[in-house]
């Protein structure tokens, strides 16, 4: 068993690369090692917004990074400055900000780059996508 | 990144290869295109104790620059020390 840190540097659809995370993850989860955390940097931020909607018969990774997070205890840490300059922001940030609307998952955080470097700290091994 | 990673506790290289070496250049007026001037925060790396900051002779060669043309202080590495140079840390991020 091993203990991965993903770092997802990509948004989603605009190429494979977020797909493909998700798809580690998965697969990871499934020969029973341990994801310590999910961070989404740069454009990976966008993977976050919940203003993301799919058509009923594609794939919805939003979703599934959701899901995935649930059923085994991952954090999905978004970049707090990465994610905010790309308009995905949480309610709190919205509000102090004066902002109208929010856009990121409640199941995701927003978190500074010192989070990134704690999951680092407790994984084997770390990989981007 | 490697601010971050260096206040955290970890041991942090950089490598400058290809258009990364851009980066690196000193004559650079950023604000006449309404940006930050970011190349001047690479002067912080030595006082987070990142010592470790490595250059491609080739990737320079190829853009007409030499060291004398960047902003800090940098290790000069060929294309082949490259990979066993990365090889020494655990874990690699690419931007």
């Amino acid at each position: 068993m091993s203990s991965f840190t993903l770092l997802v540097t990509s948004a989603p659809y605009s190429s494979q690369s977020a797909y493909s995370a998700y798809r580690f993850a998965l697969a990871a989860v499934e020969l029973k090692h341990h994801i310590k955390g999910i961070f989404f940097y740069q454009d990976g931020t966008l993977n976050g917004s919940a203003l993301q909607l799919m058509a009923s018969d594609e794939f919805d990774l939003h979703n599934a990074w959701k899901k995935i997070s649930a059923a085994h205890n991952i954090p999905l840490l978004v970049c707090v400055s990465a994610a905010t300059k790309r308009g995905i922001i949480n309610a709190n940030d919205a509000e102090d900000c004066d902002q109208v609307h929010h856009s990121l998952s409640d199941e995701f955080q927003s978190v500074g780059l010192g989070d990134l470097a704690i999951l680092l700290a407790n994984s084997d091994r770390l990989v981007q996508f | 990144m490697a601010l971050a990673m260096s206040n955290f506790g970890q041991d942090v290289s950089l490598f400058f290869i290809e258009d990364g070496v851009l980066q690196l250049i000193k004559q650079q007026t950023s604000h006449k295109i309404q940006h930050k001037a970011y190349h001047k925060t690479f002067g912080a790396l030595t006082i987070y104790d990142i010592d470790n900051i490595y250059v491609c002779q080739q990737s320079l060669l190829e853009r007409g620059l030499t060291a004398t043309d960047l902003t800090i202080a940098v290790t000069l590495i060929e294309p082949d020390q490259l990979s066993a140079l990365i090889a020494k840390n655990d874990q690699v991020m690419v931007f």
